[in-house]
């Protein structure tokens, strides 16, 4: 089994590798497919390795030292369990999906090869964070994908805005990681190790403050990859890369990882619910929140980023809750429908030729009939309407938010519930649906490449499925994870609340579609009455916290940096420098008459320097007498 | 009075001292190697000096090997300044720039 172990985790470093060879040379189609080859290798790895963890055994290899240095050891281990396999295969399967995908999407791209070389590197770092058995090892893959993900964010780094908008994702994701490794050094501090095994069973012989500090810390980190507030700002704009990253990285995997590594530490949030309960709460908060960004948001990709962000808020409420397993599922089935829709909306991208508007396009549904069924039943699975995945997850973390007894909770996510049909029909209503506004812009879409709906429909399959294989997920995960199962009190109760919730999101596609379908929607021109709305406003600046940031945070660091530049830098640190040099250049240009090929001015210097040998002798003889004496 | 080890230890710095200016004035290359020779003299002189004052042998020895070597010396010397003359027709220092960088 540790090959496949090894195949699953280094398949992708190899495919990477390989395309980076021809990086800087034009297309060569054949580093997609070796690529992609590769990926699918690593995923039926993932897959043998998956079967026989479901036959309860699990896979933990060495592969060598790291770091051994008195009392700190620190292995490149590597374990396969429950929590981990799940995850492997939620990653390799997507990112299969999005290898092929990329294949067609980036047909036409100068950057071909490096793409695909950035992408594969992903992979291989995800592969890292989620397969290895301490957090040295998982910090490790935790910058690898935030280092990708600032390579492929700012992928046309021709452009400006996606060159911010990567630099803007690293360095939120660097004040985030800066809270993780603060714990991460607690921990070692505490315990001693860094392995999981060691440090969860050492974790409950430890102070209860220097547990809650290390869960907060941790949680900082989480907050930082997953794009919790206040650090959220850099998802949106990160939609600068190229689409299939953002399906992989910033819908499906990457930004799961700060759940995954609360999933990971549950042994260490079980034993503070008080960090929990906060954590559950910002969850709720910023599955709202997102989802009334989402409402007003003018540009598709956005709004599928902003959902991301909702979705992510109820993960972490199910976590903070202590429904780790919860958590994990939601995860996986909000990967499998989000990469969906994600890819989806590359397709319309294409077709309209990078506009993102969806005010713009509109009944495209006749041109783009595949595209069509895979959007509208991703956006199903998204607002959870039984019988797709995200019906089982989504429904799961209401019911867990009720069963503890967290009623605000409770009603915030069902609200949000509504919001996020309301807003995923919209998107689908003004793409797909009334009046060919596309054409006012000259735009002749089309439909993508027939290899790339085939290569998306593994995912369109999972989103539909995905909830049935809730029983074998729970029996799975439970053997790692704290094993609650969450039953409403009363079959009657269940039933309405279910019912209750189907018909709620059923009204808000409903209302969606009576308001976005039809004839009349025209595009937006900021003079109608809705639009000079404060509420609006306040909607599409995102509650202007990004102006926010700007005007208290980078204006004065600007400013600061400045004057460090203008005073410091220049008039000490420069000046001295440049004094140094200065002289040594003047010492030259006074001393070099001395070469001026006369004997006699040689011997006379020849002098010059006997006597002052002599006289450092003399004075270091008296010097050295007067000493001794 | 008697003649004390001071006496010609100041000696030996007068002379020495008029070599040096000797080396660092003259033009001439013969009179460089008069100077020279004055400069050599005078340790022969310190060295025969303090040699005898201590009652140690081995100055005096040093200051045979000074008079051999600044003969050997005087007599290459002597050599290349007569080729040098034969060439030029001039024996002075400022003149004996054919090297310069």
């Amino acid at each position: 089994m540790e090959l496949y172990l090894y195949i699953a985790l280094f398949a992708p470093l190899v495919g990477s590798l390989f395309a980076g060879l021809f990086g800087a040379s034009v297309k060569t189609a054949v580093t997609g497919y070796v690529a992609s080859g590769l990926l699918f290798a690593s995923f039926v790895s993932s897959a043998i390795l998956l079967s026989y963890v479901m036959g309860g055994h699990t896979v933990h290899v060495e592969m060598m030292t790291w770091i051994a240095a008195g009392d700190l050891y620190i292995p490149f281990g590597f374990v396969v369990d429950q929590v981990s396999v799940v995850m492997m295969m939620v990653v390799t399967i997507v990112s299969t999906v999005v290898h092929v995908y990329s294949i067609g999407y980036m047909d036409h791209d100068k950057g071909f090869n490096r793409f695909f070389s950035y992408l594969s590197a992903f992979v291989f770092s995800m592969m890292v964070l989620v397969m290895s058995d301490n957090f040295a090892g998982l910090f490790i893959g935790w910058e690898g994908v935030g280092l990708c993900s600032w390579l492929l964010i700012g992928f046309w780094y021709h452009k400006e805005s996606a060159t911010w908008a990567a630099n803007e994702a690293f360095i939120m994701n660097r004040i985030a990681d800066l809270g993780m490794l603060i714990g991460i050094f607690l921990i070692y501090w505490n315990t001693g190790s860094l392995q999981y095994d060691v440090v969860f069973s050492e974790i409950e012989n430890l102070p209860l403050i220097v547990t809650t500090w290390i869960g907060i810390f941790l949680f900082i980190g989480a907050m930082g990859k997953s794009a919790q507030f206040p650090l959220h700002t850099w998802l949106a704009d990160a939609m600068e890369g190229p689409t299939p990253v953002s399906a992989l990285i910033h819908a499906a995997t990457m930004v799961t990882a700060g759940v995954y590594l609360v999933v990971r530490a549950n042994p260490i949030y079980d034993l503070i619910p008080n960090v929990g309960l906060f954590i559950a709460s910002l969850g709720a908060f910023v599955a709202l929140f997102a989802a009334s960004m989402a409402l007003v948001n003018r540009d598709m990709k956005r709004i599928i980023a902003y959902s991301t962000l909702s979705q992510l808020g109820y993960m972490f409420v199910a976590a903070g809750l202590g429904a780790y397993w919860v958590a994990l599922f939601h995860l996986m089935a909000h990967a499998f429908f989000k990469a969906l829709l994600f890819l989806g909306a590359g397709n319309v991208m294409h077709a309209m030729h990078d506009e993102l508007d969806p005010f713009k396009m509109g009944g495209l549904r006749k041109v783009m009939k595949g595209t069509f069924i895979m959007m509208t039943l991703a956006s199903v699975a998204l607002a959870g309407i039984y019988p797709f995945a995200g019906f089982f997850s989504k429904d799961l973390i209401l019911e867990v938010g009720f069963v503890e007894h967290h009623y605000v909770i409770y009603t915030v996510l069902l609200l949000t519930a509504g919001l996020t049909a309301f807003y995923s029909f919209r998107l689908v209503a003004l793409i797909f649906h009334g009046e060919e506004r596309y054409k006012l812009f000259g735009i002749h879409p089309h439909e993508a490449y027939k290899f790339m709906l085939v290569a998306m429909s593994p995912l369109l399959v999972l989103a539909m499925i995905a909830g049935s294989f809730k029983m074998t997920y729970y029996q799975l995960v439970t053997s790692l994870l704290p094993d609650t199962q969450y039953h409403v009190h009363g079959e009657m109760t269940y039933w309405i609340m279910t019912i209750g919730t189907q018909l709620f999101v059923m009204a808000a596609i409903a209302f969606a579609y009576k308001k976005y379908a039809n004839g009349g929607v025209s595009v937006p021109d900021g003079t109608s009455k809705t639009e000079n709305r404060f509420c609006y406003k306040l909607l599409s600046n995102q509650y202007y916290i990004p102006k926010f940031y700007e005007e208290v945070f980078s204006k004065p660091y600007l400013e600061l940096s400045r004057i460090a530049w203008k005073q410091f830098d220049l008039k000490i640190v420069d000046a001295t420098v440049d004094a140094i040099a200065n002289a040594i250049y003047k010492t030259g240009e006074n001393t070099r008459d001395i070469q001026n090929g006369n004997l006699s001015t040689m011997l006379r210097w020849m002098v010059v320097g006997l006597v002052v040998l002599v006289s450092l002798a003399v004075a270091f003889t008296v010097g050295y007498n007067a000493l001794g004496a | 009075m008697e003649i004390t080890l001071t006496h010609y230890l100041v000696l030996s710095t007068i002379l020495f001292s008029i070599g040096l200016i000797g080396v660092m004035r003259r033009k001439n290359l013969l009179m460089l190697f008069f100077a020279t020779e004055i400069l050599l003299n005078a340790t022969n002189i310190a060295f025969a000096a303090i040699s005898h004052y201590i009652g140690d042998l081995s100055g005096q020895m040093f200051a045979f090997f000074i008079i051999a070597i600044a003969a050997s010396e005087v007599a290459i010397g002597l050599g290349l300044l007569i080729v040098w003359y034969k060439r030029t027709g001039k024996i002075d220092l400022d003149q004996m720039n054919s090297m310069r960088g």
